[in-house]
């Protein structure tokens, strides 16, 4: 057959084997670009499929008061998540769960969340597990082949509501914060702080997220719980505070739960913060791992706003604590001497134009020096001084002094505070319109009145100047770097003489009744009438002990407290106990 | 052959020896997962059924050429009533569990008679197209051997396995091929084949039609040959997919689960990826021997079947994979050389269309790994584990060792 001569089947057996090589080398090309030139992508794509990162929960650094004490620490706890493949498996897992414990829809919803956000990672599903939930899943591990049952630090307050104006709290990340730069590096289900310390001090109170390697296989199971060694998470140094724990907290058992208003007290010339304190309060250990609706509900409802830091967030109108400013002003154009008197004595108010403004004391005090009208709180002197000093220069000095400015503490969301802008006509013009004003105004702002709202602390940072050499401390909370800002430039005669006066506030004046045996305070009253209460003033008072050598500023500032003198008696227990040290102390919450 | 000393292809059994032990240790390592399952204990069953198709191997060299084509007839026709009976009686198993492609008896399932039926078509073939006075010329000519090959063909089809369908698809042509047909004959007979797989780019298929008509114009077939061409090719081409177009997805899904039910297309996807994954992420030198990550993790789905060329790339990297190809390729040479060397045309297309059973295989299993076949699980010569597989495969080289004494290479299979 002569299809089949040798010849012609060699040389179909040439054609073949020619197109057997070609076939394999194209093979092995295609090898070669997977496995040799595309390798490492395929490496990457394997080593994601198989290994899982739980993180292991950042721990948080401590939060210590000046002498160690605990202000905020991590407690051991428990977080719930799940391994999921995709949301379907997810939804189904969760399901499950809810058969032998409660899940709610929203702890669904939130866990749905997370999973979209970052699908690789275990997503969280009760960030704050308690024990009794946990030994119940922990029991049934094996039915929830994703479930991860992993140790998650839970913050503490061991202080509760006496601290919750300086540390805030934490809580999990939000899906607002985690669009922003600052939160670029978070992952949902983190905890990140929300207010006070916790929120101005993140990046140095954030620890280290760890990381376990587990192995799982296609199924999602885990097949093997390190499949690496395990990240460390690491914990920050902790943050040492200013903050006198002892003091603090007898600052908020004083405030009880009946009072309203905001505390500061400094160091005069560190600027260092004892304490702070904002009544009523919260407990933001009940803000931890979710908030309680009800509890939420009842802060939020509650018309004394313990959500509201009234020291550093509230602005109120400073009344007679500003009048130490007019008379600096005044003092530092060389204007008023400490022993001068004004043209009007003091029968009770001051005819300005055609109106009639009210004296505090309706009988009067007299013809008065400076040092007086500070001591009895003058309001009938002060207007002359005012009307001595100019509205321009009056609200140029104001501003010198601070009065527009932020204490500069390091908490977040300090209000600033709310004073003209020079040159004042035009503040005023805009704010009244071109007719809608007198330069009457002057007299309300040399009372502490009219357009002028201070925050406590920002008041704590005048009266350190006071109370040292003109030179006011930024309040610190953190242990740090002092930075103290000359605010005016009387002589220290000048300043001694004002210093004498407000001594003589405590020793005769109008905070007569809060003087303690043993310890010259020096400082002075505000009764600040205010636009929300017609009846009852904000209580001030703003000074400093031992008047001989400060070694304390207070701010104290009571909520429609009514008299000056009764924010002033507060301030005394607190000088008392700050300086005397009792050892035995009766906590009163009865308004002295 | 009154002698009983047979000359032994040494270097075809050595060759088969080495990637059947080879192949063995990769059905170990397939079963070698972080969560055993049944699949830790088939490379003990792997080397039973290797140790028996060596013996059939063995029993085949015993025979003789002559009788070997006085029982193609015979072994045809059974082949071809197993598979009709397979339509009626057929179980599914495994990788193809809805599919009827496995014979049992009470229970019990004996084996794929599919596998067997490729060894009798190739005998059946051979007899078929070495009886011809020359070879075909037209169309017409083929009727017979279309016929033998298309019989069982269908059947196989209707099982439906479709990748057992295109390895006689390569035993058919090879063997025309081998029997001198000229590639314009070929091409022709293919064509409709040809524009069903390009009909899915409109161009691609224009450009092919258009060669196609050149190609007729140019070997002037008789008319109604042509015409029977261009109305088969306009069908497969044009009138196919328009019909595909107006199915419902679901009902396209349903048509391709018919043809290939291994296939799962919705899985297929899964499939191909974590077949790359596994083989990309072995690298140039591999994972090692039975810790490769995407096998012991599951992700690997047939590692031990359809896709244990994956563990190798895996577990060996390029290194293994070119040294499997390497040995792959030469294996194949030997037998298209035996072929060639054989003085018998029925001897010679027996061994050829062996060879291209085998390379239909290699070429489908390894390049659907990779993503260059449609995944239609084809098993791997001496690799995926399958008892009836592996009996055919040693068959095979039982019969090509038998064609290497008997024919022209007798004098080269005695120097060892």
């Amino acid at each position: 057959m002569l299809t089949f001569h040798p010849n012609a089947v060699q040389q179909r057996g040439r054609v073949a084997s020619a197109l057997l090589f070609l076939v394999f080398l194209f093979l092995l090309g295609s090898f070669f670009r997977t496995q040799v030139l595309l390798g490492a992508r395929f490496v990457l794509q394997a080593e994601t499929n198989r290994l899982r990162e739980v993180p292991l929960s950042a721990p948080r650094g401590m939060i210590l008061d000046r002498t160690g004490k605990v202000i905020a620490e991590d407690l051991p706890g428990f977080a719930i998540s799940l391994l999921a493949r995709n949301e379907d498996t997810l939804r189904v897992m969760m399901r499950h769960i809810g058969e032998v414990v409660p899940v709610s829809a929203e702890q669904i919803g939130a866990a749905v969340r997370r999973f979209r956000r970052e699908p690789m990672r275990p997503t969280v599903l009760f960030p704050d597990a308690s024990f009794e939930l946990v030994s119940i899943l922990e029991e049934r591990r094996t039915e929830y082949p994703g479930l991860i049952i992993q140790s998650s630090p839970r913050r503490h307050y061991p202080e509760g509501p006496a601290v919750s104006a300086i540390v805030g709290y934490t809580g999990e990340i939000s899906d607002a914060e985690l669009e922003t730069e600052r939160f670029a590096e978070y992952k949902p289900g983190q905890q990140v702080g929300k207010d006070g310390l916790e929120r101005q001090y993140e990046d140095r109170l954030r620890g280290q997220e760890g990381a376990r390697f587990i192995e799982v296989d296609a199924r999602g199971r885990v097949v093997r719980d390190q499949a690496r060694p395990d990240l460390e998470p690491e914990r920050p140094p902790a943050l040492y505070t200013n903050i006198d724990l002892d003091l603090q907290r007898f600052v908020y058992e004083l405030f009880g739960d009946s009072l309203i208003g905001g505390v500061v007290a400094m160091e005069p010339r560190s600027g260092e913060v004892l304490a702070l304190h904002s009544a009523p309060t919260f407990d933001p250990n009940r803000f931890i791992g979710g908030i309680p609706f009800d509890y939420w509900r009842d802060l939020q409802e509650d018309p004394r706003r313990p959500l509201y830091n009234k020291a550093i967030k509230g602005a109120y109108p400073p009344g007679s604590i500003w009048k130490l400013h007019t008379a600096i002003i005044a003092m530092e154009a060389g204007q008023v001497r400490i022993n001068e008197r004004m043209q009007v004595p003091c029968n009770g108010g001051f005819l300005f134009g055609n109106r009639y403004q009210r004296c505090w004391k309706r009988e009067g005090h007299g013809d008065v020096t400076l040092a007086q009208a500070i001591e009895q709180s003058c309001d009938t002197y002060f207007y002359q001084l005012g009307l001595r000093i100019g509205l321009q220069n009056l609200v140029a000095g104001g501003l010198r002094l601070g009065s527009r400015d932020r204490s500069g503490i390091d908490l977040p969301s300090e209000t600033r505070s709310v004073f003209p802008t020079d040159p004042p006509k035009e503040y005023y013009d805009r704010l009244f319109g071109p007719r809608g004003w007198s330069n009457g105004v002057v007299l309300n702002l040399a009372i502490g009145q009219g357009e002028n709202s201070q925050t406590v602390a920002n008041m704590a940072r005048f009266y350190t100047a006071l109370a040292t050499d003109g030179e006011a401390a930024r309040p610190e909370v953190v242990r740090g770097e002092s930075e103290r800002t000359r605010l005016f430039n009387i002589t220290p005669e000048q300043l001694k003489q004002l210093q004498d006066a407000m001594a003589g506030v405590l020793s005769r004046g109008t905070a007569a009744a809060s003087q303690l045996e043993g310890i010259a305070i020096a400082g002075k009253t505000g009764t600040a009438q205010n636009a929300q209460d017609q009846v009852r003033d904000h209580a001030w008072f703003a000074g400093y002990a031992p008047a001989e050598n400060p070694k304390i500023v207070i701010v104290v500032m009571l909520e429609f407290g009514g008299s000056g003198s009764r924010a002033a008696r507060m301030a005394s227990r607190i000088f008392e106990h700050y300086l005397k040290q009792p050892t035995s102390f009766q906590v009163s919450t009865e308004e002295p | 052959m009154s002698q009983r000393v047979v000359p032994t292809e040494w270097p075809l059994v050595a060759l088969a020896l080495t990637l059947t032990g080879i192949g063995a240790l990769m059905v170990y390592s397939a079963g070698q997962t972080d969560v055993p399952n049944f699949v830790v204990n088939l490379w003990k069953t792997q080397l039973v059924w290797a140790v028996l198709g060596v013996g059939a191997a063995f029993t085949v060299t015993r025979i003789s050429v002559r009788f070997l084509e006085w029982a193609s007839l015979p072994v045809y026709l059974g082949a071809t009533f197993l598979l009709f009976l397979l339509l009626f009686i057929g179980e599914g198993a495994g990788t193809a569990a809805s599919t009827k492609s496995w014979l049992a008896i009470g229970g019990v399932r004996l084996g794929q008679p599919s596998e067997l039926a490729k060894i009798a078509v190739v005998l059946m073939l051979a007899r078929v197209l070495s009886s011809e006075r020359e070879s075909a010329k037209g169309l017409m000519d083929l009727w017979r051997p279309a016929l033998v090959a298309g019989i069982p063909w269908l059947l196989i089809m209707a099982q439906p396995d479709l990748g057992t369908g295109l390895v006689f698809i390569g035993i058919f042509f090879a063997m025309l091929f081998w029997s001198g047909v000229q590639w314009p004959l070929l091409v022709m007979a293919a064509s409709p084949g040809i524009s069903l797989v390009l009909a899915f780019g409109p161009g691609v298929w224009g450009a092919w039609f258009i060669l196609l008509c050149a190609l007729l114009a140019w070997k002037r077939p008789a008319w109604i040959e042509s015409a029977a061409l261009i109305l088969a090719n306009v069908a497969m081409g044009v009138v196919a997919p328009i019909l595909w177009d107006k199915l419902n997805p679901y009902q396209q899904r349903r048509l391709l689960v018919f043809l290939d039910p291994s296939a799962d297309p919705r899985n297929s996807g899964y499939h191909l990826i974590q077949s790359q994954v596994a083989i990309g992420s072995g690298g140039f030198f591999g994972k090692g021997f039975t810790i490769g990550s995407q096998k012991r993790l599951a992700f690997l789905p047939e590692q031990e079947t359809d896709f244990i060329f994956a563990v190798v790339g895996e577990e060996f990297g390029f290194v293994g994979v070119a040294v499997i190809l390497v040995l792959f390729c030469v294996l194949l040479l030997r037998t298209t050389r035996i072929a060639a060397r054989s003085g018998n045309p029925f001897a010679s297309l027996v061994a050829f269309g062996l060879t291209a059973a085998f390379f239909t295989h290699i070429l489908v299993n390894v390049g659907m790994t990779i993503g260059l076949m449609p995944i239609t699980g084809i098993p791997l010569p001496f690799f995926s584990y399958g008892g009836s597989f592996m009996l055919t495969c040693w068959l095979s080289i039982g019969i090509l060792a038998l064609v290497s004494a008997e024919g022209r290479g007798k004098a080269d299979g005695l120097v060892i």
